[in-house]
């Protein structure tokens, strides 16, 4: 069933008795051509790529929960093409247009909202910095301005200016920037790929890997044994466990990263926020909620709960930067497991086993991958060669010195 | 959390510097090991989702380095060593 306002108002003259299901529930077939393990936007992506964009046929995605369960239902939704690296920044831009033009692509309202992202500046150092990453970004085709404070106090008067030891200098701005509905990037997927055909099967966890001979003949799951001759894993903060099935080990520790809603206000931050020397980002949801985050808890964790210390070093970080923010109540909290990576960027590759590929190491930033994710991870299963935006995403990158570490941390994940 | 620390009693786990799995104390002799094993110990980890033994450094404390054993699952802390006592029973000098 196609979505127009037409639709709509035809539903609403007659009861909404005409709106069916919006994905089947298959029962596994025996085995596909293409099985991609976790039903995530990434996954889910992949599947519809791989459907659309690659003539592929007979897939299935296949889901320990419901779809959308992990972080792309968690995550705070924000969007953007701002690095500063050449591994990185082609790929991100390519998302965001990919993002661009999502909801016609597949004919369902993700809310995606351009509203701009600043991060702000507090010292020279930092301007030049960001001077140079704006530069980087508008060299590989994206968009970047220098703010001065007077244009930041223009779009956010109420921000603390003068905090002595982080005042407000300018800013970085992304204009098509923004955030995207979460949840409706899962469904948006998840719909389009099952209506060319994929089998989307939830409440399917995969327990281990069927291998012989080097080669992937299929997944043992909660609903038996499926046979897949190739086998995409995406499956984000699980990505250390289902790869254990086939004996690799990765360079990838699993944290826990908290989210933050507060009560519905009216609007007063239009945009994106990031005070990274505060530990704190802010943007409003359309409902009002003021969505807000910090770092991530920094020990391993598979608990998808975070602990107090964080809680308050994010409340202290929005109380320096938006002091409004006190008089604003909590509502929710929740976390998720981020497969944090050695360098802070994710790896889209093949496996040492043939027909194994994996697609995991986003860190706390995979939402804003998701299309572009899933299109090279497609091309990866499809084609047997990577992208061209994604052909830095190699799992040897640390074996051959080519780590690509926009924060220059080294092999420390709780840093990136 | 709370650690409880050898020496000095249960700590708060703010006080500590986490650095990550308890393998990373055995570095490779970098004259004798090849570069894989190298990028092994450096790179790759077991991540597992249970029980862990990690490093936590005592930096807002003794400046001790431990060996917490605590479970990823629920955060449940199930013991701490002194890691010179681990390097020790492992054989080595410090
Ligand atoms: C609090 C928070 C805030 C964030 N904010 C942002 C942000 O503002 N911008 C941004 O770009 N990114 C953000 N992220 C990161 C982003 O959400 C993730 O990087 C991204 O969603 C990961 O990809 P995914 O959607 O495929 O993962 P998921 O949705 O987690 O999908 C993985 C799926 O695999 C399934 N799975 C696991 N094991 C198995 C198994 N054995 N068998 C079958 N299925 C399995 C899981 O159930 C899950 O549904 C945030 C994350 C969190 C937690």
């Amino acid at each position: 069933m196609r979505y127009s306002g037409l639709r709509v108002i035809a539903e609403a003259l007659t009861g909404h008795k005409g709106w069916k299901p919006v994905w089947r529930d298959p029962a596994p077939q025996p085995d596909y051509d293409i099985v991609i393990v976790g039903g995530g936007g990434h996954g889910l992506a992949t599947a519809y790529y791989l459907a659309k964009e690659f003539g592929q046929k007979r897939i299935a995605v296949l889901e320990k929960g419901w779809l959308g369960s992990g972080n792309v239902g968690r995550n705070t939704t924000i969007i953007r093409s701002n690095y500063l690296l050449d591994g990185n920044e082609p790929f991100y831009e390519f998302s965001l247009r990919l993002w661009e033009g999502l909801e016609q692509d597949f004919n369902y309202n993700a809310m995606v909202s351009q509203r701009g992202i600043i991060n702000l500046i507090h010292t020279d150092a930092q301007r030049d910095a960001f001077t140079r990453r704006g530069n980087a970004m508008i060299l590989n085709g994206a968009d970047a301005e220098l703010l001065d404070q007077a244009q930041v106090r223009a779009m956010y008067p109420f921000l603390n200016f003068d905090n002595a030891r982080f005042p407000i200098k300018g800013a970085l701005m992304q204009r098509r920037g923004g955030t995207v509905r979460h949840d409706a990037v899962a469904w948006g997927y998840a719909r389009g790929a099952d209506s060319r055909g994929v089998d989307l099967i939830q409440n399917c966890e995969v327990t281990g890997m069927r291998i012989a001979g080097g080669r992937i003949l299929g997944l043992e799951t909660t609903r038996g044994f499926i046979g897949a001759r190739k086998v995409g894993v995406a499956v984000a903060g699980s990505s250390s466990r289902v790869m254990a099935h086939a004996g690799l080990r990765l360079p990838i520790e699993s944290h826990a990263l908290q989210a933050f809603v507060s009560e519905g206000l009216k609007p007063f931050i239009d945009g994106v926020m990031t005070f990274g020397a505060g530990h704190f980002y802010v943007s409003q949801s359309d409902k009002g909620g003021l969505v807000f985050g910090g770092d991530i808890d920094g020990y391993n964790s598979y608990a998808a709960r975070g602990n107090l210390p964080v809680i308050e070093d994010v409340a202290e970080g929005g109380m320096a930067l938006m002091p409004a923010i006190g008089r604003a109540r909590l509502l929710r909290i929740w976390g998720g497991i981020m497969d944090m990576s050695m360098d802070g960027s994710p790896i889209i590759d093949r496996t040492p086993v043939e027909g194994l590929y994996f697609n995991g190491g986003w860190c706390y930033g995979g939402f804003k991958a998701t299309p572009a994710s899933g299109w090279c991870f497609a091309h990866l299963l499809a084609r047997d060669e990577p992208h061209p935006t994604a052909r830095a995403y190699r799992f040897d990158r640390f074996l051959r010195g080519l780590m690509i570490d926009e924060k220059g941390q080294g092999a420390q994940p709780n840093l990136h | 959390m709370i650690i409880p620390h050898p020496l000095l009693g249960p700590r708060d786990a703010q006080e500590f510097v986490y650095l990550g799995d308890a393998s990373l104390m055995n570095r490779p002799d970098g004259m004798t090991a090849g570069i894989e094993a190298f990028h092994d110990w450096l790179y790759q980890r077991d991540n597992p989702a249970g029980i862990h033994r990690e490093l936590w450094y005592h930096e807002q404390g003794d400046r001790s380095w431990l060996v917490v054993t605590r479970n990823t699952l629920t955060h449940e802390i199930l013991g701490a060593e002194l890691a010179r006592d681990v390097a020790r029973a492992m054989g080595r000098t410090k």
